[in-house]
């Protein structure tokens, strides 16, 4: 038997996220696992039918009176040491990546981040084991983690979400109110953004260096709109100065896995399909035939962008009208 | 009074050599370098290093060490972020410490800034570009029980506190911590500076600090991996792109956009 403490997210409706969902089919994969879900704060009605154990609830993030999750981070490890589970999930994001590494360091347990493939086996003793892509993706490491617990993230649209529905039973835990934490959030500042969350979209158009400035970036944002989608840029072309780093996409930006990702004007360097390969299809438009982008794209025409793509909008317009 | 500021630095492998030259040696899990392109510190730790030369700008006299752990170090390499302005070089420096795992790693760092310290600001780049480790200072945080910022996009030091901007992925929040804190710097803190030719001049004449393992306590055996590393290996991509090609460019673009409708892609 495999327990296994996922730590579920919201999406900005404050429903259940697809993290969540697809954390749940990843879970599935280890030897005879037993699921209890946690939400930070209520859980939201959908978790009543999760296909899980139970949903277990800890005190909601608060960030004026909770530092960097500092709150989270104590009722997690309070919850792990009372619960013992052998596998703690987190999504990698913010959240999932500074409280599941806190934790780990905490508890002195394995921490894995960024994983792709998970799997347990019975014949090692429960040994779990993890992949995850290093050197910016290319590469991919196994590990075999014999400890308990281990702490890992999984990566956005690694496994496909589970739709399954099932009764569990719901509880709550509290542990103590820490004590005023030396570190002070004192403001959120929203950035002002317009149409679908990057991360959430189901269609981007991203554009890189071979665009040549910021003008074209509106025909790109033109192309979304149409498809419902957003703009995503190569790192080049934020550090350019061509569109704000929050449309980044790859390793140090956004990681998406849209239905189907439109690069434009992008090599295809690792580091940036470090942010996209999950994508169910990249569609490639480069007029570099030789670039890294068709090795990873599905679909690809070889040509100038600037004549490319003002026929494409239009058929897609078209299309969609 | 000068504020002491540690920047931890990693060695490694040009981020930007091309994937054709990227090979493992599948017998012994080891990226094997490729010829003519040498190692470089990691550019997420150059972020942090101009996080900490921001603060001189602005006129507080900082004092600024890095401090990196592995072997078989590149001088001119690990040069590069004193030339930018970076008074001292600590290498933890023995055979057997580029295999360790992140927890190896934080407990060395740990023990080398007990011993070279005490520090103001512990400073990490947000993640590595090589094994992508991207809570080494996140883990050194909570082992030496220091306060936490991630991500931070901007810092200003006044008296005993930094305040600080910290990066969300839709905005930022507005945070105060004390010294001493850990913080680990976003890219959206300014791209690194080049070195002048004044600071490349004096960094060449600096020598590293090194410590070995005892120096600071320390032997292999405490760093016995947690995670065993069983495979390392290149994936195939099986994945044949469908090029879409007509009359002229144009064509091309109205039938890429009719064969995604075919596939019920849009």
């Amino acid at each position: 038997m495999t327990t296994v403490l996922l730590v579920a997210e919201r999406d900005e409706k404050g429903e259940i996220g697809q993290s969540a969902r697809q954390a749940i089919t990843a879970a599935n994969g280890l030897q005879d696992a037993q699921i209890s879900v946690v939400f930070t704060g209520e859980a939201p009605d959908s978790a009543n039918a999760l296909p899980v154990g139970r949903v277990i609830t800890i005190s909601p993030i608060d960030s004026a009176d909770n530092g960097i999750y500092d709150q989270s981070t104590a009722d997690l490890m309070a919850l792990v040491s009372s619960d013992s589970p052998d596998v703690v999930m987190f999504a990698k994001s913010d959240f999932g990546s500074v409280v599941g590494a806190r934790l780990a360091f905490r508890i002195g347990a394995a921490f894995a981040p960024d994983c792709v493939e998970i799997s347990s086996d019975a014949d090692a003793g429960g040994a779990v084991g993890v992949t995850r892509p290093v050197y910016g993706g290319s590469a991919l490491a196994e590990f075999e983690i014999a400890s308990s617990p281990v702490i890992m993230t999984l990566r956005a649209g690694a496994f496909e979400a589970s739709t399954d529905t099932g009764a569990p039973a719901i509880e709550s835990f509290s542990s103590d109110r820490l004590p005023n934490r030396p570190v002070e959030v004192s403001e959120s500042v929203a950035e002002t953004r317009e149409g679908v969350r990057l991360e959430d979209a189901d269609f981007v158009v991203s554009g890189g260096r071979g665009l040549g400035g910021p003008e074209p970036f509106s025909i790109l944002a033109d192309l979304a709109d149409v498809l419902g989608g957003a703009v995503g840029a190569s790192r080049a072309a934020c550090d350019a100065g061509w569109i704000d780093h929050s449309h980044q996409v790859g390793l140090t930006g956004k990681t998406v896995s849209p239905d189907v990702y439109i690069a434009v004007g992008i090599s295809g360097a690792s580091q940036h399909m470090a942010g996209c390969s999950s994508s169910r299809a990249i569609v490639a438009i480069n007029k570099d035939g030789d670039s890294n982008i068709f090795k990873e794209a599905r679909f690809g025409v070889v040509g100038d962008w600037e004549k490319v793509l003002p026929s494409f909008l239009a058929t897609v317009r078209d299309l969609k009208a | 009074m000068t504020v002491r500021i540690v920047v931890l630095a990693k060695q490694v492998p040009d981020p930007e050599t091309p994937p054709s030259q990227f090979k493992v040696d599948e017998s012994t899990n080891r990226v094997i370098p490729p010829n003519g392109v040498p190692p470089v510190v990691n550019g997420f730790d150059l972020n942090a290093v101009e996080a900490a030369l921001k603060l001189r700008d602005g006129g507080i006299d900082v004092e600024i060490t890095l401090l990196s752990v592995g072997t078989e170090f590149v001088l001119d390499a690990m040069k590069k972020p004193l030339a930018m302005g970076s008074d001292r070089l600590v290498l933890v420096d023995e055979p057997g410490l580029d295999k360790l795992d992140s927890a190896g790693t934080v407990k060395v760092l740990a023990a080398a800034i007990e011993k070279d310290g005490p520090f103001d600001l512990i400073l990490g780049g947000r993640q590595a570009s090589d094994w992508d480790q991207a809570h080494v200072t996140l883990g050194l945080a909570e082992v030496l029980g220091l306060p936490l910022v991630s991500l931070v996009q901007k810092l200003e030091l006044s008296g005993d506190s930094v305040q600080l901007q910290r990066a969300i992925p839709d905005g930022y929040q507005v945070v105060t911590a004390p010294i001493p804190s850990v913080l680990t710097i976003s890219n959206e803190i300014g791209e690194p500076r080049y070195p002048n030719l004044r600071g490349i001049m004096q960094a060449s004449r600096k020598q590293p600090e090194v410590f070995s393992l005892a120096d600071i306590g320390l032997s292999l055996d405490d760093l016995a991996p947690k995670m065993e590393l069983k495979r390392l290996y290149v994936p195939e991509l099986n994945r044949q792109v469908e090029l879409i090609e007509g009359e002229d460019e144009a064509d091309a673009g109205r039938k890429l956009a009719l064969r995604l409708r075919e596939e019920k892609l849009i």
